[in-house]
């Protein structure tokens, strides 16, 4: 049995009023306390939105954000590793698809590991051990943070 | 416990007598003043026509606007060499309105303060802290003399800086506070955020804004207070008009210094006991100033049931002001209930604003509130889910559809005096 919890990444969420400015002064808290956001993504709804971080320092910029009034929580994502090819986020996609696993919700960005697909998922637990037993490879938390 | 027992438990016989013989004399104050002269004139009433309370009905009302039009000193009824204190309306716009008292004035305010606090038990030996504003607004001053007079450790601290505030009811063993509710919860926010307790505070008397009962139940429980109604306006000598008594269950109005009546606000016509309308009062025991039917577009109702405490008759808690009354679509909305709504979702915060708008012909009333903090999971979904919630809450409570808004936690505006929190666009565009 493969032990999950290193793969489980905190990602930062950031209750957010869909009005100028409100990134800026996120991004700038973020500088501030030299933390280096990773990826990010923006989901919005009727007037307000999530701001959604990987961070290198996710407890620090915690700390920072919440003492600046924002609202934060910690949500756990996994991140997976994708060819920088053509048909790479299929692979990963149907993989996902044919186990069953369900999305919430995923954003991705091509760094120094390569392509990486940052997931949401119901039960990422369940998650972890398919995408490990499929062959496909999963980046540790470590790697980020 | 009684300042005045004796007056403040006449028999209705007796009071009525009492009121008879003062809104006599009041009629006859009234003469000097050019605005009644020519009023009581138009309507053919002399002033020794009054022969009973009822014949009060036949005298024209007096409104704010009137007041405003007497700016700065058309309502006194005495000379200014007898008024020894002038106070000014937290108007809204325009000219404030110009309140002046004769030292006998000041000493009736100060014993209808003193009824009040001792009805709810306040005494010598407790400390008071009146966090109100001293200047121009009748609070202050009126609580302060009140205060003293019964011999309580007044702290006249006034507005603003709620830290020090804090420090002050923790440092000087307050017992008991004076604001507005909405102070008192934006005092209760800080308290926690300082992680202060207040183990010596018991009594809260709130008033100058309508506040409902499930923000009392707030305001006691993050407080730790009794918390007691206050009301009153600065026309009538300002806070002190009517009060809650322990019973907690309707404000006790001074009938030897108010004659009351309740009107349908757009009719005029005098309603039955039981039924809602706007306050309309002649004060019966004023030199400087006495009017006449003073309309104070406070919304209220007389209540049938005699008090255990043994004083008379009641009324209502204001629920609202016919002048912050919303008409939206045809449908009549107060803040309070806005408010009241609110109170009971705990996923959002108590501060709200509202913004009504006129688009395509349709009234559009936006609410804005806070997202409680504690409850962020962080996922989209559970927010979107809290703003349906809220939605369905305020649509059940006012039958209406109206736009939730939610925002960041301690980003809308906090009111130290009355608040402001409803917008009306719709005369703009």
């Amino acid at each position: 049995m493969i032990e999950t919890g290193r793969f489980l990444i905190k990602q930062i969420s950031v209750f957010s009023e869909n009005r100028p400015g409100r990134l800026a002064a996120i991004a700038k808290a973020l500088e501030e306390e030299n933390i280096n956001i990773l990826a990010f993504s923006i989901a919005e709804a009727d007037g307000f939105g999530v701001v959604r971080t990987l961070v290198d320092k996710p407890k620090k910029a915690y700390e920072k954000l919440t003492g600046l009034g924002f609202n934060v929580a910690f949500t756990d994502v996994i991140a997976v590793q994708m060819r920088d090819a053509p048909g790479g986020l299929y692979e990963i996609a149907k993989m996902l698809g044919d186990g069953q696993i369900n999305i919430e919700y995923s954003y991705a960005y091509s760094g120094k590991e390569g392509a990486v697909l940052i997931l949401r998922v119901d039960n990422a637990d369940q998650a972890v051990r398919l995408i490990s037993s499929r062959g496909a490879t999963l980046l540790e938390s470590r790697v980020f943070q | 416990m009684f300042w005045n027992e004796k007056i403040e438990t006449l028999k209705k016989r007796d009071i009525e007598a009492l009121q008879l013989k003062r809104l006599k004399r009041t009629v006859a104050q009234v003469q000097n003043v050019e605005f009644y002269r020519k009023k009581l004139q138009e309507a053919g009433i002399r002033p020794g026509e009054i022969k009973t309370i009822d014949d009060i009905r036949r005298v024209p009302f007096t409104k704010k606007q009137d007041l405003r039009d007497g700016y700065p000193f058309g309502f006194f009824a005495v000379p200014l060499s007898k008024v020894v204190r002038i106070h000014t309306t937290s108007g809204t716009t325009g000219k404030p309105t110009v309140v002046g008292y004769t030292k006998n004035d000041l000493e009736t305010w100060a014993e209808l303060i003193a009824r009040n606090l001792t009805m709810v038990g306040l005494k010598a030996g407790d400390v008071f802290q009146n966090m109100v504003n001293y200047g121009m607004f009748t609070g202050g001053l009126g609580f302060h003399y009140g205060a003293e007079k019964i011999g309580l450790t007044v702290i006249p601290s006034a507005t603003g800086n709620t830290k020090r505030q804090i420090e002050m009811i923790q440092d000087f063993g307050v017992t008991a506070i004076h604001c507005t509710p909405s102070y008192a919860m934006h005092l209760a926010e800080v308290a926690e955020e300082m992680h202060a307790g207040l183990p010596t505070l018991k009594t809260g008397l709130f008033g100058a804004e309508p506040w409902s009962d499930s923000m009392r139940k707030e305001l006691e429980r993050r407080l730790g207070v009794t918390a007691y109604d206050s009301y009153g306006l600065s026309e009538l000598f300002g806070p002190g008009v009517a009060f809650e008594c322990r019973e907690r269950n309707g404000l006790h109005i001074w009938h030897d210094c108010y004659l009351v009546e309740i009107i349908d606000p757009v009719t005029g016509e005098v309603v039955a006991d039981g039924e809602r309308g706007e306050l309309v009062v002649t004060p019966l025991a004023k030199e400087a100033m006495p009017l006449l039917r003073y309309r104070t577009g406070d919304i209220t109702m007389k209540l049938e049931d005699d008090c255990l405490c043994g004083r008379a008759r009641k009324i209502a808690r204001i629920t609202g002001r016919s002048d912050d009354m919303l008409v939206i679509r045809g449908i009549n909305v107060f803040p309070s209930q806005i408010e009241h709504v609110l109170l009971k979702i705990p996923e959002v915060g108590n501060q709200f604003m509202v913004y009504v708008d006129r688009i395509n012909h349709l009234d559009e009333m936006t609410i804005e509130v806070e997202i409680n903090r504690s409850y962020f999971s962080g996922e989209l979904q559970d927010l979107a889910r809290i703003q349906k919630k809220v939605v369905k809450e305020l649509r059940d409570a006012l039958e209406l559809r109206t736009t939730v808004r939610l925002v960041e936690p301690g980003t809308l505006p906090r009111f130290e005096g009355k608040a402001k929190r409803v917008v009306d666009r719709r005369g703009e565009a």
